[in-house]
């Protein structure tokens, strides 16, 4: 028993080191030593940092704090903030729940065509939001592959909030899929087969093994598709349509407030950017986790 | 001792520094060049930049490509969207040389902004209201009065864009109408599933059987005659839109802006129009600007 916990123990040691990358290690090396590197480097940066964060900076300067609070509390900007949040924790639930068997099995199956399957889920990731929205359209719409059925069945989803979470999950969904199926590659087979040998079942070693080496970076891929999904946009005005209050997520509040009301639009759009870099933090904190645990 | 033969695989793919620096280089090189081509030769190209309404987009294409053969060196480039959001776009300093609106109000919005001069804008087409449902009319609509009924889905568009401003002038006049309720407004909205970002978005909800019916232009509903079913709104009730077109006050193409609106109200861009299912612009009311 303390033999297994050993080579536990060494197992993660060297698992840490090669996880850091190239970068990281020759950063720890030179970084501190060559100053003017670093100037150089800084210098040749600017440019194209500033490019990328002006226009942030120029929205948030837009709008003055009395204006943001001052839309706060009008409805329809409160009904697209709590419709966001509903659905895109909706789409975080069942991207986990769904994902994850769909991640072990990509990272552990062999079986043909198992890496036209790992393209097949990044489609969504590269696909114009537009092609998604058509896609749900054909395939669960009211006269849809599946959906004539549904239909007859009773069922309709176009225009409905439950439209708005699987245009948000089919668009975001893969971000954790892949940083699942990554992490669950990584884990070690010797130790997940010794904890095998020592009596574990195979809910076992996945509750006991893989899932505790692999939480961190679970957690940095549901973030992913958490702050993903919040910014939908294409998939749902199509799939889903534009209603206040039932499908009207803050995005396309965004989108019509840009026609009707820009203030509004942009108390939106910053609430919105606050809230997508508040979850893109929480990614790289768990990452780090990753690493803090492995050592 | 255990070593975990998946992660160091991922470095010796790659160990060549050299040959990732070069293809990063030639990647680099190929993508500068593409965005720095430039066609040299020919006589001053010019590319004229046409904001135009989204219900313009197939008439407005073809006036496009006549105007290229009259003027060889002038490229229309057209971009198509709600007039509102197009009447935002300028309004924020977009580029663009001629705007071609949907209604009055957006064309005023520009005005009031001080892109447009007032006593530059004309008015070159007209067009009318026209509720559709899908071919197989699953709601089975026949008339205007059943859109009241309970239960059916209407798509709309949504109150900035100028044909869902008119669908609600038309719901209302109708309400006061004796040959409808006088809450066939109210129920009519009650049945609205969804308020589309533009005509065009309407048209394909109908057309691909997601509603049970829409309200769009004429004009739009012309280009799918295969896939929808239209009902008229008699003209008492109908609202007549107005296109306003004008150059921009800060053109650099201001000559050219005016030759692409001359040709638009000439008899070719008229019948062009016209093809489309526009009325002509000497059919109905003229611009007025707005009160300053």
């Amino acid at each position: 028993m303390s033999n297994w916990r050993e080579e536990e123990a060494m197992a993660e040691t060297a698992a840490t080191q090669l996880l850091k990358t190239r970068h990281e290690r020759r950063q720890e090396a030179t970084w501190h030593r060559v100053d003017w590197r670093k100037v150089a480097l800084l210098l040749a940066s600017l440019p194209f940092l500033l490019f990328l964060l002006l226009p942030l900076l120029a929205l948030v300067l837009r709008a003055t704090p009395a204006d943001i609070l001052a839309h706060l509390v009008d409805p329809s900007v409160a009904q697209a903030i709590q419709l966001s949040l509903v659905t895109t924790l909706c789409t975080l639930g069942l991207t986990v729940i769904g994902g994850t068997p769909l991640a072990y099995l990509l990272a552990r199956g062999t079986f043909p065509g198992r890496t036209i399957l790992d393209a097949l889920l990044d489609l969504p990731i590269v696909m114009p939001p537009a092609v998604a929205g058509i896609a749900l359209l054909v395939a669960f719409g009211r006269f849809g592959l599946l959906g004539h059925w549904l239909n007859a069945l009773g069922i309709d989803i176009a225009f409905t909030p439950v439209a708005v979470v699987m245009a948000q999950t089919f668009v975001a969904a893969p971000f954790y899929i892949k940083a699942a199926s990554t992490a669950f590659a990584n884990v070690n087979h010797d130790i997940e087969d010794a904890a095998a040998v020592d009596g574990a079942g195979p809910f076992g070693v996945f509750g006991r093994i893989t899932l505790p080496l692999s939480i961190a970076a679970l957690m940095g891929g549901a973030l992913m598709t958490w702050a993903r999904a919040l910014g939908e946009f294409g998939a749902t005005i199509i799939f889903a349509g534009n209603f206040p209050g039932r499908t009207q997520t803050m995005p396309l509040a965004i989108y019509l407030g840009f026609e009707l009301d820009l203030s509004a639009a942009i108390t939106l759009a910053i609430v919105l950017l606050v809230m997508s870099f508040a979850i893109l933090l929480l990614v790289r904190w768990a990452l780090r986790q990753r690493i803090q645990t492995d050592q | 001792m255990v070593t975990a033969q998946p992660a160091s695989r991922r470095f010796h793919a790659v160990r060549s520094p050299h040959l990732f620096v070069a293809s990063l280089l030639i990647t680099l090189l190929l993508a500068v060049s593409a965005c720095t081509g430039t066609n040299s030769g020919g006589s001053q190209p010019i590319t004229l930049n046409v904001f135009a309404a989204a219900s313009l987009q197939g008439a407005f294409t073809k006036i496009g490509s006549q105007f290229h053969t009259a003027h060889s060196n002038v490229t229309v480039s057209f971009n198509f969207g709600g007039s509102d959001t197009l009447a935002g776009q300028i309004t924020q300093g977009a580029p663009a040389d001629v705007f071609a609106s949907a209604n009055v109000a957006q064309m005023n919005v520009v005005v009031k902004g001080g892109q447009i001069s007032s006593s530059a804008v004309q008015v070159f087409a007209h067009n009318r209201l026209v509720v559709i449902v899908p071919k197989n009319n699953p709601a089975n609509i026949q008339t205007l009065q059943d859109l009241a009924k309970p239960g059916i889905k209407i798509v709309l568009a949504a109150k900035t864009v100028p044909v869902g401003g008119y669908a609600l002038t038309f719901l209302s006049k109708a309400s006061a109408d004796p040959s409808f309720s006088a809450s066939y407004q109210a129920n009519v909205l009650k049945n609205v599933v969804s308020y589309e970002t533009d005509v065009k978005s309407v048209l394909s909800k109908i057309a691909l059987g997601e509603g049970d019916a829409g309200i769009v232009y004429t004009t739009d509903a012309a280009t799918e005659p295969n896939s929808v079913t239209t009902i008229a709104i008699p003209d008492a009730f109908n609202v007549i839109a107005t296109y306003p077109i004008a150059p921009l006050k800060n053109s650099k193409q201001s000559s050219t802006a005016q030759q692409f609106i001359a040709y638009v109200m000439s008899s070719d861009g008229q019948n062009v129009l016209a093809s489309y299912g526009f009325i002509a612009a000497s059919q109905g009311p003229q611009y007025t600007p707005p009160a300053s």
